[in-house]
């Protein structure tokens, strides 16, 4: 018997890392947008507890916020067991928090090659499988990873950071696999040059040289992002799982 | 006894034991079908269940029935007879 129009559909809760600033919070706002309750995370507490205040009066949605070092496993187990005590279950992931860190093979510290892995691919690991036990819980559970261009294309001075987003693509296509049969989809975005802190330090001629470099002509925006994601959570891409969606304007044509 | 009895209930159903299978003395791959793939399984029986969640450490750490045990009674859900 199909649904009455009328019947009362719950929110999903969809957790996005890293999200007071940047893609993490254009994700956030897009979902809040679509109705979702969205749970908020920042390093610290202020960061994620003023992004969450600001998308509740921005959108009216309802929403949460968690804090926590997505590099230490401790800060992430505790993250999951806030959001298992206040929400029970999540029904989409959106793994976001990450650093950006350029510099040319053999100029790059260790502390910064090894600090871009903690964050961006064992943060990642760290943050998948503790949130796994809460998908198993949620509605037409999805996960997204925000990978990157450089994953897969490379570029002068990208090497480290672009090793750290091809971890995550292969994270992806296993998880994929292993949490399929439960139901999760898991698919990954790798996003081109976008409008971020991450090249705010660009100066003019590296600006230009991005934008001839895409054949759309322009940098992305982080809505551009944004979109691509709240799809890949959504039901219209009920049949995709392990996939990497380019968002990139056609940068790696 | 009644958590106890969940609780049997929950290897029996996620290992595939017949209902009157012995449970209490079970221990991590000490029959075939307590394997990898089996051993989430059951931990997501046994998170729903009795609505807990269980850390990494705790799932690789729970290599027994008698050590589940001991892990719900941490968690809060008493399970002792």
């Amino acid at each position: 018997m199909p649904s009455s129009a009328a019947e009362p559909v719950e929110a999903r809760v969809s957790l996005v890392t890293g999200s007071s600033r940047g893609i993490g919070n254009a994700v956030a706002r897009r979902l809040a947008l679509g109705g979702h309750t969205v749970v908020l995370h920042g390093r610290t507490y202020e960061s994620a507890a003023a992004a969450a205040s600001a998308l509740t009066r921005d959108t009216g949605a309802k929403t949460d916020a968690v804090h926590g070092d997505v590099a230490d496993p401790a800060a992430v187990a505790d993250m999951m067991r806030e959001i298992h005590r206040r929400h029970r279950r999540l029904d989409s992931l959106v793994v976001n928090a990450g650093i950006h860190a350029a510099a040319m093979i053999g100029m790059m510290g260790s502390e910064t090659v090894e600090r871009l892995f903690q964050v961006n691919a064992i943060g990642a690991t760290h943050t998948l499988q503790s949130a796994a036990s809460l998908l198993r819980r949620g509605v037409a559970p999805a996960v997204v990873f925000l990978s990157s261009v450089m994953a897969t294309r490379g570029s002068t001075g990208q090497a480290v950071y672009g090793a750290t987003k091809a971890a995550v693509l292969g994270l992806t296509r296993s998880a994929a696999k292993e949490l399929g049969p439960a139901g999760i989809r898991v698919n990954a975005v790798a996003p081109g040059f976008v409008e971020t802190d991450m090249l705010a330090s660009l100066d003019e001629d590296g600006r230009a040289e991005r934008v001839r470099a895409t054949p759309l002509g322009r940098l992305a925006e982080p809505g551009d992002i944004a979109a691509a994601v709240a799809f890949l959570l959504s039901g219209d891409a009920g049949f995709i799982t392990g996939q990497v969606l380019g968002v990139d304007g056609g940068v790696i044509l | 006894m009644e958590h106890l009895d969940r609780l049997s209930t929950v290897f029996r159903g996620a290992l595939g034991l017949a209902p009157d299978a012995r449970v209490d003395a079970l221990e991590y791959r000490s029959v075939p079908q307590w394997d990898s793939l089996a051993h989430m399984s059951l931990i997501a029986a046994i998170e729903e269940e009795f609505d807990v969640m269980i850390d990494t450490d705790d799932v690789l750490d729970m290599s027994s029935f008698a050590k589940a045990v001991a892990l719900l009674e941490k968690h809060g859900a008493v399970v002792s007879g």
